[in-house]
């Protein structure tokens, strides 16, 4: 039995379709990262994966338990994160996670070892009222009050957005940790660098999963060779390779570009002092290519 | 159950770090009893009014005199011409004119016929009347009085049935009387509807409802959780009124208590229910206020009885009135605290808000949503 299992799930808004045929799996003590841009359909997801929102068809296993029927049952073995910052402002940090124990008919102490490390960070604001904590410090409250009654499965949406880079680099780390203890976690991410923590990953776009793989497979698959050139007037030569029919595609990458060819003898045909440097892929260079392939 | 206590604890501290609502809770009822109880009042007292006497004899100054003297009205000026009538009532210095007729004692005493016109500021058609009741009883006991000096040949005045009355359970014909059990009404619905929608859809607008749909939480326990602080708040009120009523405004309670406090315990019920109703509705704190307070207070304002008598509506509005819970409560209170009626008389209003209670808490139970809409 798997921790996750999502069978050809649809979602529509009216006509508009949020979600197309969604499958994967996710196994026990594993990081299943959902990578996409805001608007790709990650927050439906969640909300389908948490027994909030019914789906217009497929079906969909957590724990065992299907979604619709048996979501009472969810509900008492799931942890989820929602997206915004979604514990009581006015109410102190202890007297949230008290309040999140009880509610799960737990206490505090029973779980504590399971918080420990996270909430031991936060605990000298424990009479801090939650509005007034950085954005850092409340995502470690929110997983904390999550995480208070040992679930099985563990959804974060984007618990990393608006996070500084410290507090990011940490919270990955705390879900290592949590991995470890057998949790499955499906975590949605709009950064990049972050792929890299997960075990595995799914590319999606506009409701739609492009690829699913673990972030070193996807890389390796990647069938392309990959430029890069750097240059102070970058948008003038973007406009110029967009132009070429040589190039595959192009995309800007900070200050760089990334340029790919349809065939290899074309880059000596291209002069103007641009400097081409071959690079190995990103997990990003994928997605990219993957994005617009799909378009 | 002590997820439910940790619940109910919770709700109680938003209410209770929120010093603003909190404080207006608890003395906004006081001020409005306060307020109507002794500022707001349809009671005449000190109108200013004014009198232009072209005769200027015995019987017309008699008159005026009484009228000055009365504790209703305060004569503020005296009119030298017709033209200064407008100008006065323009000016808004007064709010009622006496015109006697030239010659009036000569003409009184000879044909037994003497004509004064009562002039009143009819912007406030209630108060108006009641003016001119006022005049009207004082110059009719004048002309009683004065009967004799009709000289006999002309005597054909006809004394008919002259009525003697009382009013009953409010003597004093005190303002406070009608509205006290009308502030009673619209501040425990006011604050029972509108605070426990807010309290419920506020979890809703700031996702921490998500996070309780998604727990092994009874709706139930929610709903109860968020109702039982507003129910204690509500207590407190009804006794902050009770008191101020009884010792500050002087209202009796001529009725047993304990049945008062029993109807307005259902009546509470009624309330909470009904904002449980509204939060099932609306999806933002504004729409709730908004439902609350324009959607629901006014009409039920108007057509509690609580401003205009019920019994002058038209039929089509005499139905709608059923509708808004106040009536019942306002009717009832009425009867309990002011008629001092016993319990059985008051039965059918307890049974009204029984069941309008035990409705909206069934449909808000059903319609509480264990999912989110899209």
């Amino acid at each position: 039995m798997k921790a996750i299992q999502v069978n050809n799930i649809c979602l529509n808004y009216g006509k508009l379709a949020i979600l197309k045929e969604i499958s994967f799996e996710v196994e026990r003590g594993e990081i299943f990262g959902l990578i996409g841009a805001d608007g790709a359909g990650k927050t439906s997801l969640f909300r389908i994966l948490t027994t909030l929102l019914l789906a217009d068809s497929g079906s969909a296993m957590v724990e065992g338990f299907d979604v619709v029927c048996d979501y009472k049952q969810i509900r008492k073995h799931v942890g989820y994160m929602p997206e915004r910052f979604s514990l009581y402002q006015d109410l102190t940090v202890e007297e949230n996670l008290n309040f999140f124990a009880s509610v799960f008919n737990t206490s505090v102490k029973e779980n504590y070892y399971l918080i420990e490390d996270i909430y031991r960070q936060i605990e000298p604001f424990k009479n801090r009222r939650a509005g007034q904590l950085s954005g850092g410090m409340k995502q470690k409250l929110a997983l904390s009050c999550a995480l208070i009654h040992k679930p099985s499965v563990l959804f974060l949406d984007e618990p990393t957005t608006g996070v500084d880079p410290v507090s990011r680099k940490e919270f990955w780390g705390m879900l290592k940790k949590l991995k470890q203890q057998g949790i499955a976690i499906l975590v949605s991410t709009p950064y990049m660098d972050e792929v890299s923590m997960c075990d595995r990953i799914a590319f999606i776009q506009r409701g739609k999963i492009l690829t699913v793989n673990m972030p070193q497979k996807i890389i390796a698959d990647f069938p392309h060779k990959i430029y890069s050139v750097e240059s102070n007037n970058s948008y003038e030569i973007l406009k110029q390779l967009r132009r070429n029919s040589a190039v595959r595609s192009v995309f800007s990458f900070g200050d760089t570009l990334h340029v790919i060819f349809n065939s290899k003898s074309e880059i000596q045909n291209e002069k103007n002092n641009i400097q081409f440097k071959e690079i190995s892929p990103t997990v990003e260079d994928c997605f990219m290519i993957l994005m617009e392939e799909s378009n | 159950m002590k997820q439910f206590l940790s619940f109910v604890k919770k709700e109680f501290y938003h209410i209770l770090r929120d010093r603003r609502t909190i404080l207006i809770l608890l003395v906004m009822p006081a001020i409005q009893i306060i307020l109507f109880g002794f500022a707001i009042s349809t009671e005449v007292k000190n109108t200013p009014i004014a009198v232009f006497d072209p005769s200027k004899d015995d019987a017309t100054r008699q008159i005026t005199e009484r009228i000055a003297a009365n504790d209703y009205f305060t004569l503020v000026s005296e009119l030298h011409s017709l033209d200064d009538i407008e100008k006065a009532f323009h000016t808004g210095a007064v709010k009622l004119i006496i015109v006697f007729s030239e010659k009036f004692l000569n003409n009184f005493m000879h044909t037994g016929e003497a004509t004064v016109q009562i002039i009143a500021d009819a912007t406030d058609p209630n108060q108006a009347s009641t003016f001119v009741n006022y005049v009207s009883n004082i110059i009719n006991a004048w002309e009683m009085e004065n009967a004799a000096l009709v000289t006999q040949s002309q005597n054909n005045v006809q004394f008919g049935i002259v009525p003697e009355i009382k009013m009953l359970h409010n003597p004093q014909m005190k303002g406070a009387y009608n509205f006290v059990p009308g502030v009673m009404g619209l501040v425990l619905l006011l604050i029972c509807a509108m605070m426990t929608s807010v309290s419920i859809v506020r979890e809703k607008e700031l996702g921490t409802m998500e996070i309780l749909l998604v727990s092994p939480v009874k709706p139930l326990y929610i709903i109860m959780a968020k109702i039982t602080p507003y129910f204690v708040l509500s207590i407190i009120n009804l006794t902050t009124i009770l008191l101020l009523s009884i010792f500050v405004i002087g209202l009796p309670v001529a009725g047993n208590l304990f049945i008062l406090i029993l109807l307005s315990l259902i009546f509470i019920l009624v309330g909470l229910s009904l904002g449980l109703f509204i939060s099932t509705l609306v999806k933002t704190q504004v729409a709730a206020m908004l439902i609350s307070v324009v959607v629901m207070m006014m009409p039920t304002m108007l057509l509690s009885g609580m401003i205009f008598p019920i019994e002058s509506m038209p039929d089509i509005l005499q139905w709608i009135s059923a509708v808004p819970p106040n009536r019942w409560y306002i009717e009832g209170v009425a009867k309990l605290m002011i008629q001092g009626v016993e319990a059985k008389y008051v039965i059918k209003e307890f049974i009204i808000l029984s069941f309008m209670a035990i409705v909206l808490l069934t449909v808000s139970l059903k319609k509480f949503n264990i999912r989110i809409n899209r």
